[in-house]
């Protein structure tokens, strides 16, 4: 690890502020990416904020339509929250399931999103659940969000507050892991809003992407035999010792299916 | 009565406490007064020519002491590390051994080879400033993988060594094998590839070498499962310096997994720079580093045919196998894919005629060496899984076909045609026990209920024999081996009758404190708060060969038995003397010395106190002091047995392979510890099944990086990925010529597991006209498989 100045802001306003005259500042969530890549030397940021401290990231609340979640939640408190297992369990579950224990204790909603790494979870979360991200600043549509490999509509020093998920009337996510690093190989999340039907799917490709000829057909006939014989036809794939472009593709549709299974 | 904590009790592991605890003692524990720390400059290129190394701005960078180079230890004359073990070339010629330098000086052979050391007063220091270590490299072309290297125009490793063949070595009679070919009704063939693994060991290697110069005397604490090895291998041929003045220090060491025999540059870099500097030097290695350098295990290529007479019978087996040595050669490289692995190859069965053939291929990746098992799980996975193909063959069902070649207890001892003789083994009585535990009738009812779950199943048997406890020094000398292969201990008897063993033996794991300690306990009947086990040390320990092989109760443990035999002669002596009778009167048992006859007896803590305080003693006759060493060279190699069977279900739309049942059946000869040794059976069955379905080291074939150089790429199985193990053991086929009757635990899981894995995915995937599949049997790779379709419903369509 190089060496960097470490900040601790206590509201969302001093987190601000603070990175105006810094050379190049780094926002820690969980730090479930970034100690690693820093403890590999492979970034070299000049400061660290730390946004742990700040009431305003945190907390889980009921909303009209749905949950707004805090961007400082932590895996583990939002796949034990009453409220986000009775509210939108399929997300409580999507939580749950998140790297290991110890990930879980430490991992952040905002940190993931915010970091948009190919194989993440909640990224699938966010497009499936007609979600709107709060930023220190502005409100962005959850559909807009993620924008490839590790980028999102964020700003520079744009801080992610929390994510309102809206209620579906039934939703589920399925999980193929990557057996060594249990990152997700492909994730789909199927929520159904009414007549709408959204299959988010993570992990397949460069970036979290919704997966249209499997909507259409669950639109019409929402069972996993509908879902028989179609493909997602994408050439942006990704493919790795793991798994092949082919079978990723493959993939998609047997967790689709299962979570339409799931979705009860 | 049975002493409570002698052999046959399952006592719980005395040093657990201490390692639960966190108060282990291991090498990056350790910290020396005035230490300095090293990081190493490891290359990046998988094969290039080093041009220049420039320091000088490293050496500006605050904290730094020194930065060394190939070049400061070659004006020290600081040898190669050597190679342990020397094999021939078919026609006799020596294999090519080309030098390995701690430093690599001309050329960096492999990703992670190392150039430069930097050390400076902290860690981060040191780090800082390798970054500022300006190598100047001209990149070759590389060569990663053994097949590629034996191409015409293959990138050459070594210039001493043309078209990369390190030897090209043989076994068995050819013309005898050809003739049983000739003639044999049924040919069963197979290709296979022996995945390469990286051991990963819990603790990464470390080293911290010291100087006093008021002694002259180096000590090296490092990560080692034979500290005399390494003081021997390290001082005579690496650094010059003579044993009475290096003392070499394996503390608590977590796990090796035989990564950790070897001696590597690491050592004589800390060891040579503390003399260089005067202070301390400390290396740890941290995980990523450990991937990239510690010796990795298996990696071979092989071709197998086996000849058949109509009834099944095997005649002849013929194999040809490729093995990949990596960059260098690493301290046992060449005594693995050899006389470990061919010398394993009639496995159970009485197969008459055996040729072997193995090429060993220099690449551009790290060293490959001895990984639990030792090319004894490479003979095992290609006998079983030919095994099961000559089945399909033949028709022949394969518990049945295992059963009509099978060795016969009768036959025991029993001399097969690749020159080890078996002692003892009941092969029929193993699967007898193991087939009922798994339900093997029963399984056409389960797979019936797997097809109405959409899933599939199958089931795989494995038989195993190996040869631990390695060996006898004169036919391992006749073999090759620069070294001997005894073991030593000594038993002291302290003045209040508790006792301290100084064994030659290394536990990193394996629980030596608690059994070798039981041990002592049941001989002279006293509990084992009373033994302590020193091990580790050679300022303490007598010297001895270590740990590997599974050698530790067989070679280490007879040893023990030795040494304690001359204790109890000279107790009896002392008994004798002290109960005014003939020696020949006095009686021993569980430690207590009666004079036959009478009720006159002394406890061996009476005989102890006695023995230093020799008031009366005829000093002519009687040494004061009860305080004995032996050395137990063996007879022969000892023969762990036993069958595995596994049960899979695949998942046909992932392709993801479940073990639901995996049953072991184990012929260890005597069991000193009934816990410890499930212990190490469900530690093998782990690695086993971890090669067979999630690990594989992979190198890019163009580049030679390292692919696989994390966790995030290498899966290490999980608790998650096993099932519930259902172990049983008998002792019916003691070790017939060591004291304790013992054959070896340690590396027996491993062996068996990865082909009964192997053979009960390939019997679920039969329908879909699968012979076989190599290891790792990833989903994606069954998947593959799978979405081919059955031949037998195509054929339907």
């Amino acid at each position: 690890m190089y060496s960097f100045s470490f900040h601790r802001p206590k509201t969302l306003a001093e987190a601000a502020s603070i990175q105006g005259g810094l050379e190049e500042p780094k926002l820690l969530g969980g730090g479930m990416t970034l100690v690693p890549t820093l403890k590999q030397r492979l970034a070299r940021p000049s400061d660290l904020i730390d946004l742990s401290q700040i009431p305003e990231l945190k907390g889980i609340r009921e909303t009209a339509e749905g949950l707004e979640i805090g961007a400082f939640a932590r895996h583990a408190e939002v796949a034990a929250s009453d409220l986000v297992r009775r509210t939108i369990p399929a997300l409580a579950d999507l939580a749950g399931h998140i790297g290991d224990r110890q990930v879980r204790n430490l991992g952040t909603m905002g940190g993931s999103i915010a970091n948009a790494d190919p194989a993440a979870d909640y990224p699938a979360a966010v497009l499936a659940l007609k979600s709107t991200v709060k930023t220190d600043r502005r409100e962005i549509d959850g559909d807009a969000f993620f924008t490839g490999m590790f980028e999102t509509a964020l700003e520079p020093a744009e801080i992610v507050a929390a994510v309102r998920y809206q209620r579906p009337g039934k939703a589920a996510y399925a999980k193929f892991r990557n057996p060594a690093s249990r990152y997700a190989v492909v994730g789909v999340f199927v929520a159904v809003f009414g007549s709408e039907v959204r299959v988010a799917v993570t992990g397949a490709a460069g970036s979290v992407f919704r997966a249209t000829e499997l909507e259409s057909a669950l639109a019409a006939d929402f069972r996993p035999e509908a879902l028989e014989g179609i493909t997602v036809q994408r050439d942006d794939l990704n493919a790795d010792i793991h798994a092949s472009a082919d079978y990723r593709a493959h993939l998609v549709t047997v967790m689709a299916k299962r979570a339409v299974v799931a979705c009860g | 009565m049975a002493n409570p904590s002698g052999i046959g009790a399952s006592v719980r592991r005395v040093e657990d406490a201490r390692f639960l605890t966190g108060r282990g003692n291991y090498v990056d524990d350790i910290n020396r007064p005035n230490q300095t720390h090293c990081i190493l400059v490891r290359s990046p290129h998988a094969h290039a020519r080093i041009l220049g190394v420039d320091a000088s701005e490293a050496l500006q960078a605050p904290g730094v002491i020194a930065v060394f180079t190939g070049a400061d230890m070659g004006a020290d004359k600081v040898g190669s590390l050597p190679c342990g073990w020397q094999v021939h070339f078919k026609d006799g010629t020596p294999m090519k051994e080309p030098p390995h330098f701690p430093i690599a000086c001309d050329r960096a052979r492999y990703v992670g080879d190392i150039v430069a050391a930097v050390i400076a007063e902290t860690r981060d220091q040191a780090r800082d400033a390798a970054e500022l270590v300006m190598v100047d490299y001209e990149e070759l072309p590389a060569v990663a993988s053994s097949l590629k290297a034996l191409e015409p125009n293959a990138p050459i490793v070594h210039d001493e060594a043309p078209g990369n063949v390190c030897f090209d070595w043989h076994i068995g009679d050819a013309a005898v094998v050809d003739a049983a070919f000739a003639g044999a009704a049924h040919v069963a063939k197979l290709d296979l590839i022996n995945n390469r693994l990286v051991p990963n060991p819990m603790e990464p290697r470390a080293a911290v070498g010291d100087y006093d110069a008021s002694s002259g005397e180096h000590t090296l604490y490092t990560t080692s499962q034979n500290p005399h090895v390494i003081r021997l291998l390290m001082g005579a041929f690496v650094l010059g310096i003579p044993e009475h003045k290096l003392r070499v220090v394996a503390p608590d060491v977590g796990g090796g997994f035989g990564s950790k025999i070897f001696h590597y540059g690491e050592e004589a870099i800390v060891t040579w720079a503390a003399r260089k500097l005067g202070r301390p030097v400390k290396w740890t290695s941290d995980r990523s580093e450990a991937f990239l350098s510690d010796a990795h295990g298996r990696d071979h290529v092989s071709h197998a045919e086996m000849a058949m007479d109509k009834d099944g019978n095997f005649l002849a087996l013929r194999v040809s196998t490729i093995a990949n040595m990596g960059s260098y050669l690493s301290t046992f490289a060449p005594s693995i894919p050899t006389y470990l692995y061919a010398t394993l190859l009639a496995g159970q069965y009485k197969t008459p005629a055996i040729y072997a053939e193995v090429k060993a291929v220099f690449t551009n990746t790290a060293p490959v060496d001895a990984y639990r098992g030792a090319g004894r799980p490479e003979a095992c996975y290609l006998i079983e899984r030919m095994v099961d193909v000559a089945a399909g063959v033949t028709g022949i069902d394969r518990a049945e076909l295992r059963r009509r070649n099978f060795i016969p207890v009768e036959a025991m001892p029993y001399l097969t045609p690749v020159a080890l003789q078996y002692d003892s083994g009941d092969f029929a009585k193993n699967l007898d026990i193991a087939l009922p535990m798994v339900d093997y009738a029963g399984f056409a009812a389960r797979k019936a209920d797997s097809a109405r779950r959409g899933k599939l199943r199958g089931i795989g048997l494995s038989t195993y024999i190996e040869a631990c406890g390695i060996a006898p020094s004169n036919i391992a000398g006749a073999l090759g081996a620069r070294a001997g292969l005894y073991e030593s201990a000594e038993v002291r008897f302290h003045p209040t009758g508790s006792v301290t063993v100084f064994t030659g033996s290394h536990s990193h794991g394996q629980g030596h404190e608690t059994t070798f300690a039981q041990i002592v306990a049941d001989r002279f009947g006293i509990p084992i708060e009373n033994v302590e086990i020193v091990h580790g040390d050679t300022s303490k320990i007598p010297f001895g060969m270590g740990t590997y092989g599974s050698r530790s109760l067989a070679v280490g443990g007879s040893a023990l038995v030795k040494a304690m035999d001359k204790v109890e002669r000279k107790a009896k002596k002392i008994a004798a003397h002290m109960l005014e009778a003939a020696e020949t009167d006095i009686e021993v048992k569980d430690g207590r010395f009666t004079v036959a006859g009478t009720d006159k007896s002394l406890g061996i803590g009476d005989i102890a106190l006695q023995a230093y305080i020799p008031h009366n003693f005829p000093l002519d006759e009687l040494e004061p002091g009860l305080d004995e060493q032996a050395f137990y060279d063996p007879k022969n190699f000892t023969y762990p047995n036993g069958c595995h069977v596994c049960e899979v279900e695949i998942d046909r739309d992932t392709g993801v392979v479940e073990i639901v049942n995996f049953a072991a059946v184990d012929d260890f000869g005597h069991v000193i510890n009934p816990m410890i040794v499930e212990g190490q059976v469900h530690g093998g069955l782990v690695q086993g099944i971890g090669q067979a379905l999630y690990e594989n080291c992979v190198y890019d074939e163009d580049s030679g990086q390292l692919i696989t150089g994390s966790y995030m790429d290498y899966c290490m199985p999980r608790a998650d990925n096993v099932p519930s193990f259902t172990v049983k053991y008998h002792e019916d086929q003691p070790c017939t010529h060591n004291p304790l009757g013992v054959k070896g635990c340690g590396e027996a899981g491993t062996i068996g597991a990865s082909a009964a894995v192997i053979n009960a995915v390939v019997d679920a995937l039969s329908e879909y006209g699968v012979t076989h599949i190599d290891m790792p049997a990833t989903p994606e790779k069954v998947w593959q498989i799978l979405r081919q379709g059955s031949p037998a419903a195509m054929a339907a369509e």
